[in-house]
């Protein structure tokens, strides 16, 4: 079970663009290598930093909507969403310390 | 930060054919194998790829993915610990190898087996890097699906190249395929196969020498390689599948590499220059670079590592 949230077309506005902390949406789908690889990381970094920012998941085969209206063109992508915009996109899986290197300001 | 395990016989770096074969041999010989996998990088290149034919014993065919899968857990039925982590630093000199993983352990070793494989080559322009997941992609299967009726250009001439442009038809409209030669190294069967796919098209001797585009990628500047002249194009998509460049950075310096950057081993053995460090897979391997080929280095590399560590 995953520490992030899947969030779809019902829920994207209230739980993402309306949230009071800084929410990163990890962009995925279930046949993308690279994503199955980052996803445990994105998940450890829900439950080290709950509070700070919330983690949720964009299934982009199921939500191509979501993702083709940001611009998804590779997966995975994190974005981050401060105040319903989006103010960090990181493309590509990385290893752990390179994403909290990244999100640093937001954690 | 702890310590996971203080001192083991044989630790290998890097997952893959090479990697999970060297482990299931190394495991087999009561060795007690520790690999460190990858954080994002484990099974290796052909966890992004979708149909291999030519791994003998599928006949019909194995996933990439099922394939490493299944090599995994034949390392891990016979004993290998398996660490989803990436090594960070490495001091192979000595007869304690010093190993360093991505959330500062440290593991001592007194043979270690590098199979860290390659990564995907890029062609060098400012404006691959920009348009980066905004157009720009190295990975067919994980991002064809976003160029569904759109026009993409694949870059490359080999099976790699072969088989994301003819995965690529199953989503856009078009795949035009560039290549700087008139020729292709593919194997025939790869080549012939994306020559007869109608919705590929081959652009000959040309290159690539700027990705266009403000936010999103628009086109290409291409250069032909026989007159040297210049256009520009217009395309949805650019999958780049150059080739790949041996992982090799974390051993710069420590052990003998050749001009490209593969560590250079002794004659038909998996040895380094230095005792104790065997190399195998695409790490070592500018001429082969197949899953088969990798699997065999990785068995050879075990072998060595087991003699090695009997005579100590």
């Amino acid at each position: 079970m995953s520490a992030a949230q899947a969030v779809t077309v019902a829920n994207f506005e209230a739980e993402v663009l309306q949230s009071t902390t800084p929410v990163l949406v990890d962009f995925w789908a279930e046949w993308c290598g690279p994503c199955r690889a980052v996803g445990p990381i994105v998940d450890e970094i829900a439950t080290e930093h709950a509070g700070k920012i919330k983690v949720v998941k964009l299934n982009t085969d199921e939500e191509a909507a979501i993702a083709m209206k940001y611009g998804i063109m590779s997966i995975p992508t994190l974005n981050v969403f401060v105040g319903g915009q989006v103010v960090k996109t990181i493309v590509g899986a990385k290893p752990k310390p390179a994403l909290l290197k990244e999100l640093a300001e937001y954690l | 930060m702890s310590e996971i395990q203080n001192e083991v016989d044989v630790v290998i770096v890097g997952s893959g054919p090479a990697g999970y074969t060297a482990a299931i041999y190394a495991a087999r010989a009561q060795l007690k194998p520790v690999m460190y996998e990858g954080s994002i990088t484990a099974g290796g290149a052909l966890m992004n790829t979708t149909e291999v034919e030519n791994f003998p014993g599928f006949p019909e065919g194995v996933m990439g993915p099922d394939l490493m899968d299944s090599m995994r857990k034949q390392a891990e039925k016979f004993g290998t610990k398996l660490i989803t982590d990436d090594i960070v630093e490495m001091k192979l000199a000595g007869e304690l190898k010093v190993l360093t993983d991505g959330s500062g352990n440290t593991v001592h070793a007194k043979a270690v087996i590098l199979a860290t494989g390659s990564a995907y080559k890029e062609i060098g322009l400012t404006n691959e890097k920009r348009l980066s997941g905004r157009g720009v992609s190295w990975c067919a299967t994980c991002d064809g699906f976003f160029f569904r009726d759109k026009v993409v250009a694949i870059v490359g001439g080999g099976d790699s190249a072969m088989e994301e442009a003819n995965f690529l038809t199953r989503f856009a409209s078009k795949v035009v395929l560039i290549h700087r030669r008139d020729s292709l190294r593919a194997s025939k069967i790869m080549a012939d196969r994306a020559m007869a796919n109608p919705k590929i098209e081959f652009l000959w001797n040309t290159e690539v020498i700027d990705v266009l585009g403000a936010d999103q990628m628009t086109g290409l500047r291409l250069k032909s390689t026989v007159d040297g002249s210049e256009s520009e194009q217009n395309f949805d998509g650019l999958f780049i599948a150059i080739g790949h460049v041996p992982r090799s950075e974390l051993i710069i310096g420590q052990i003998d590499l050749d001009a490209e950057g593969y560590v250079q081993v002794q004659g038909r053995s998996s040895r380094t220059n230095l005792t104790g460090v065997f190399a195998c897979g695409d790490l070592v391997d500018h001429t082969y670079r197949q899953a088969i080929t990798a699997a065999g280095t990785g068995c050879e590399a075990a072998l060595d590592a087991e003699r090695f560590l009997s005579g100590h």
